[in-house]
């Protein structure tokens, strides 16, 4: 590996740490971004020369809050007098680095940064523009080419998501432990957010495939920091089974291939036995979750050396319990699912009558009654669902996938009628 | 006399390398573990889970178990080496090897074995 690339990584690597103690120093997250970007370009000029120093992110903090530091004064000079109360702690600039460099110093500012990204008042798609920009340090560029917008728009979006968040005030003071704990559920629901937005794009989209990567960082990093919190192991677990079947999850063209039809092969063995070795840590502490739930739920699937063989009792347990922790039409359709597997079309079709109001205008319902009905020969009622599965498929593999369906139920139909 | 060569780096930049990065390490790496096999040289080569997958027991009177790595380090044990060496300017020699090859920064920790006895019953494995 050559100077570039680790200079590149390990920049990366510190980019949270970093930009979440810069945060604090300055108060403020422009300042925070602009200081960590002139310690980036101080650290390429120095490193490749001076070799790299032994704690990066401490430089970096160390280096960005001087810049920061110069830099608010010649603006200030411009302007007026210096606000004192614009720094905190501002006399421990000549601190010596190594001083602040332990674990549990970064915890609370990384989950504060973290937070920070996920305040209530943004929108999904802006919590997770925002942590990528902020926290990963995704180009705006590829942010917004990921969300088919132009960089303007989402350079806009951006800025109007930080106002809100200063708008808002930012929570400085040194979090309780019931504090600390209550900002994990929202951090870890924006991080597996941030996995989606990768999880579902086919790797032709290779802007959005890598996103599901830096999910997976942002999830390891939450996990260094609060290493004895069964969900959190959950939510890594279940993001690392899930992308471990991403070499699987779409043909050439880009189209989905179900589970039921992917090459087993080619499932990333390193990503499940990571996901397999933080469930089982995780279960041990006997404090079920939604994201323990999906990853066990996972892990069966990874179990299973083929679609045949699957624990499908198993999978229909766990969602019964999900049903409990998270109740979701969605999570009682997937339970349906298992439950064909187990006690038969008749028996899902059943459990998924209810849901036909709540789930109307969902693609995957239609679909799957239409594959019960189909099973249980009544054709012209599958054909009817199917027909209404094809209007609502969201991307054209879905709606191929459909028109599959609706040929073999036309060929089946013609060599064995239904009896 | 045989050293157990300790691999130590910060394993979220480790982390922070892209898929291609990671593999080109690997295959320089593999290539010295060559040269050393050639040699009869070269015991286990273990490279390890990240410590988010780590659990710690303490020993006491009621053995205590810890989510986590042992200690937390600005550097992690990422894996080891089993190497067969004359004396500890070889086994520098061959560590400067494997440095060269993975060109990240960490250490190597040199630890001299005390006792090795390899039963020969794990197969191969990738995690």
């Amino acid at each position: 590996m050559n100077d570039q690339a680790w200079i590149e990584a390990a920049l990366t690597a510190a980019r949270p740490r970093a930009v979440a103690a810069l945060m604090r120093y300055f108060r403020d997250l422009d300042l925070a971004e602009e200081a960590f970007q002139d310690a980036c370009l101080k650290a390429l000029q120095s490193w490749p020369s001076k070799g790299p120093p032994r704690d990066p992110a401490s430089w970096l903090i160390f280096v960005g809050r001087n810049a920061g530091v110069d830099g608010l004064r010649r603006r200030s000079r411009q302007t007026e007098l210096p606000d004192e109360d614009r720094l905190s702690d501002l006399d421990d600039v000549e601190t010596p680095a190594a001083e602040r460099l332990d674990a549990a110093d970064y915890r609370d500012d990384v989950l504060r940064l973290l937070f920070t990204c996920c305040h209530p008042d943004l929108p999904a798609t802006q919590q997770v523009a925002l942590a990528l920009r902020i926290v990963s340090g995704v180009p705006t560029a590829r942010i917004a080419r990921a969300f088919l917008v132009s960089e303007a728009a989402m350079e806009q979006r951006i800025t109007r998501a930080k106002a809100r968040i200063a708008q808002a005030g930012l929570p400085f003071e040194t979090p309780s432990a019931v504090d600390r704990i209550e900002r994990l559920g929202p951090v870890a629901a924006m991080i597996y957010l941030v996995f989606n937005e990768g999880y579902t794009a086919p790797p032709q989209q290779g802007e959005r495939a890598g996103f599901a990567e830096e999910a997976i960082r942002l999830g390891r990093l939450l996990l260094r920091l609060f290493p004895g919190e069964p969900e959190i192991m959950g939510l890594v677990a279940l993001m690392l089974l899930q992308h471990a079947r991403g070499p699987a999850r779409f043909d050439a063209q880009g189209a989905v291939i179900l589970l039921e039809h992917q090459d087993r092969s080619l499932w990333d063995r390193k990503l499940i036995q990571e996901g397999l070795a933080l469930l089982d840590k995780a279960l041990r502490h006997v404090r079920p979750g939604p994201y323990q739930a999906q990853a066990a739920i996972a892990a069966l699937h990874a179990r299973a050396r083929s679609f045949d063989e699957t624990d499908w009792n198993g999978i229909e347990r766990l969602y019964a319990s999900l049903e409990v922790m998270e109740p979701s039409p969605v999570v009682t359709l997937n339970r349906a699912v298992a439950v064909m597997k187990t006690r038969g079309p008749e028996a899902a079709l059943e459990m998924i009558g209810p849901l036909a109001d709540k789930l109307d205008g969902y693609f995957y319902l239609h679909g799957l009654t239409g594959a019960l009905l189909k099973q249980l020969g009544r054709h012209d009622e599958a054909r009817t669902a199917f027909d209404r599965a094809i209007a609502l498929a969201n991307t054209p593999a879905e709606a191929a996938h459909i028109r599959d369906q609706i040929d073999s139920l036309a060929a089946g139909q013609q060599a064995a009628p239904a009896t | 006399m045989l050293y157990a060569v300790l691999c130590y780096d910060r394993e979220d930049v480790v982390g922070a390398w892209t898929p291609e990065e990671d593999a080109a390490v690997m295959e320089r790496l593999f290539t010295v573990q060559e040269k050393l096999a050639a040699d009869g040289r070269i015991g286990p080569v273990a490279r390890l889970l990240p410590t988010t997958a780590a659990t710690t027991i303490r020993k006491g009177k009621e053995a205590l178990v810890l989510d986590g790595p042992f200690a937390e380090t600005k550097e992690q044990l990422l894996g080891f080496y089993l190497i067969e060496c004359e004396n500890l300017e070889a086994a520098v020699e061959t560590a400067k090897d494997l440095a060269r090859a993975s060109g990240s920064a960490g250490s190597y920790e040199l630890r001299p074995v005390d006792f090795f006895k390899d039963w020969g019953a794990l197969p191969d494995a990738t995690a």
